[in-house]
């Protein structure tokens, strides 16, 4: 048996730590809860007052867009027609607003803390471990405290789908950038480029390959949320599923897992046909 | 004192350099510094004077510290100890803002691998240097289209870097230097990685456009070929170490010691030599210009591999004129024969 003089009350500490948090910054908290919650809920208005058609009509033109391959176009397009003939459209539109709420949120807190990562080598040894800490940290273990900040519902849902979802948007915005040619970054500098035309004007754009490969993996990865998300109240296909469980209803459940691989597919091919293009940006004019 | 003064630098790498510092400065040399302390010495108390307009190349083998030597004129690298001024302006003084400011007015860099702009087109590389001074589009893409004419690209304004071959994409580097109208041009190895021919070829562009513009060079490089021919002053580097400084036909005449003679010996010496270093030297009064008036007459500044043919034609002894129509000396077959050999 291990002694028990040398155990640590880590828990104790972090119970009085979230008490704490919630007994001093809940009124914070709330407000920050409700402007993520008003942004979802016009988002989710907007995609399930859209008549289906309409929503269809966008995928393709954001197919064509990225891809130029009218043949993609057709076949996203057919896909997302599937979940409506699954019954399931009106669903997989409340896990299409919360997963463009919370791929946008990663993007936007990733890709700056990825640039101060590739900026300090200190951020980037500090943050490493915490990122690997994000990824393997069974998600329900940060669930619970989201549930005590800002109640049951779709915001936790969000913040939970975040936390595990912004690591590789993070991590490949640091390798893009550390990866820029050290030749073209001297020239640029020797050329007496201020950091800002360094970062705006080269590592950017030349890193954006990669930043687009990280936001593509986080878009699946907030996909593979869904389920857990549903679980403290977040509506949606990951709903579906949760039912299928309780009622040991495997073809309900069934359905609602096409549902969700199909609409993962469709993310998937409109992420990379954008990596793509940032990659041969300038492909079309040879 | 000259245009560009690079006083007693010493460049040492690792993280404690100050420590490492002391030794250097006490005389131990790289390898033990390395042994002892772990740090790499860059450069070893290198003093250089550089003139306005002149063609300055660096000489030296890789690890010499060449690279290291020429980032410290535009301080992408900055010194352990030491001193690095511009006409009397001391550039490490100079706070960020300061530093890049004199950059972009002043400095121009052609790099080995030519650190182009991958995702901008030939005329955005070119005007680069232009648009991060601020200048409008249409100042620079001008400015811009007068240089890309001027290296021979006119027409692949709108292609990429990729698209190019390496002789064009170096072409585009010297342009994207010289865009700004810089006073000092620094090439680092910037034809190294160019096919011989081609290579051929951007020197004598370069000695073309220098002749014109009249730029401060600094050239870096690992060909003694390419430092003889496009040198005004050569300065040999060794292990961080300054060797020797000289004309290109002092280096050859005179090697400082045994390393630079390792270098010299398969020189073309024909083409590196002036008949004002092979001739005989006439002491004033001491002209005989009556005997031969007809005889084959130079300059001093003819090369040698020039003298070889005049002299195999002729026959005779040459006489050599200097700048303003005065006989300095004479050459004759025997002394062709003997500088050629040697």
């Amino acid at each position: 048996m291990f002694p028990e003089q040398l155990n640590v009350p880590l828990g104790k500490w972090v119970n009085q730590f979230v008490d704490w948090l919630v007994i001093n910054y809940g009124a914070a908290f709330e407000a920050f809860a409700d402007s993520l919650l008003t942004v979802l809920v016009a988002l989710e208005q907007v995609l399930r007052g859209a008549p289906w058609w309409v929503v269809l009509i966008a995928i393709a033109a954001i197919t064509w867009h990225a891809s130029k391959n009218w043949k993609l176009a057709v076949g996203l397009v057919i896909a997302m027609f599937a979940i409506g003939t699954l019954g399931l459209w009106d669903k997989a539109m409340q896990t299409l607003a919360l997963m463009i709420v919370a791929t946008s949120l990663s993007v936007i807190i990733g890709v700056p803390v990825g640039i101060a990562m590739a900026m300090s080598n200190r951020l980037r040894a500090i943050m490493l471990p915490v990122l690997d800490t994000m990824q393997t940290m069974p998600s329900f273990v940060y669930l619970i405290p989201a549930l005590m900040l800002f109640g049951l519902g779709k915001v936790p849902a969000i913040l939970a789908t975040v936390i595990y979802a912004a690591p590789p948007v993070i991590r490949l915005t640091d390798l893009g950038i550390r990866l820029v040619d050290q030749e073209v970054l001297e020239a640029s500098r020797s050329f007496g480029a201020s950091r800002k035309q360094i970062l705006f004007g080269v590592q950017l754009p030349l890193a954006l390959p990669n930043i687009m490969a990280g936001i593509n993996q986080t878009t699946m990865m907030s996909i593979s949320m869904v389920v857990i998300a549903s679980m403290i109240g977040a509506r949606g296909l990951g709903e579906q599923v949760l039912m299928g469980i309780q009622r040991l209803d495997v073809g309900a459940g069934m359905e609602a897992g096409i549902a969700i691989v199909l609409l993962a597919v469709v993310f998937d091919r409109i992420g990379q046909a954008y990596g793509k293009r940032s990659q041969r940006s300038h492909a079309e004019d040879v | 004192m000259s245009y560009i003064e690079i006083r007693n630098i010493f460049k040492i790498f690792g993280p404690d350099p100050e420590g490492a510092l002391e030794l250097a400065r006490a005389g131990s040399d790289k390898d033990e510094i390395l042994a002892k302390t772990g740090h790499t010495v860059g450069l070893h108390d290198v003093s250089l004077s550089i003139e306005q307009g002149e063609t300055f190349v660096v000489m030296g083998l890789s690890g010499s510290g060449k690279s290291t030597l020429i980032r410290h004129l535009n301080r992408l690298i900055d010194p352990t100890a030491g001193s690095v001024s511009f006409g009397g302006e001391d550039i490490l003084s100079m706070d960020i803002p300061a530093l890049n400011a004199f950059r972009r007015k002043r400095l121009g860099m052609v790099f080995q691998r030519f650190g182009l702009l991958p995702h901008r087109n030939v005329m955005d590389n070119v005007a680069y240097g232009l648009e991060i001074q601020g200048t409008d589009r249409k100042t620079r893409e001008a400015a811009a289209s007068k240089w890309i004419e001027r290296v021979g690209l006119a027409g692949y304004e709108a292609k990429f870097p990729d698209q190019l071959s390496g002789g064009m994409q170096q072409r585009v580097g010297l342009a994207r230097a010289l865009a700004t109208d810089p006073e000092v041009l620094l090439m680092d190895e910037a034809f190294s990685a160019l096919d011989p021919l081609i290579r051929s070829d951007m020197q004598d562009e370069l000695m073309k456009l220098q002749a014109e513009l009249h730029k401060t060079i600094v050239f870096i490089t690992h060909d003694l070929d390419e430092a003889l021919k496009l040198g005004d002053r050569i300065a040999i580097l060794k292990d961080g170490k300054l060797v020797q400084v000289g004309r290109p036909e002092e280096i050859i005449l005179h090697p400082a010691d045994d390393y630079v003679q390792a270098f010299t010996r398969d020189v073309n010496r024909g083409r590196v030599l002036r008949a004002r270093s092979v001739m005989q030297r006439l002491t004033p009064g001491s002209d005989r210009s009556e005997d031969d008036s007809n005889a084959p007459v130079i300059r001093d500044d003819t090369r040698l591999e020039d003298i070889v043919s005049i002299s195999l034609k002729t026959g005779q002894t040459i006489s050599v004129m200097d700048r303003d129509d005065n006989r300095v000396g004479l050459i004759d077959r025997d002394q062709v024969i003997s500088a050629l050999s040697r």
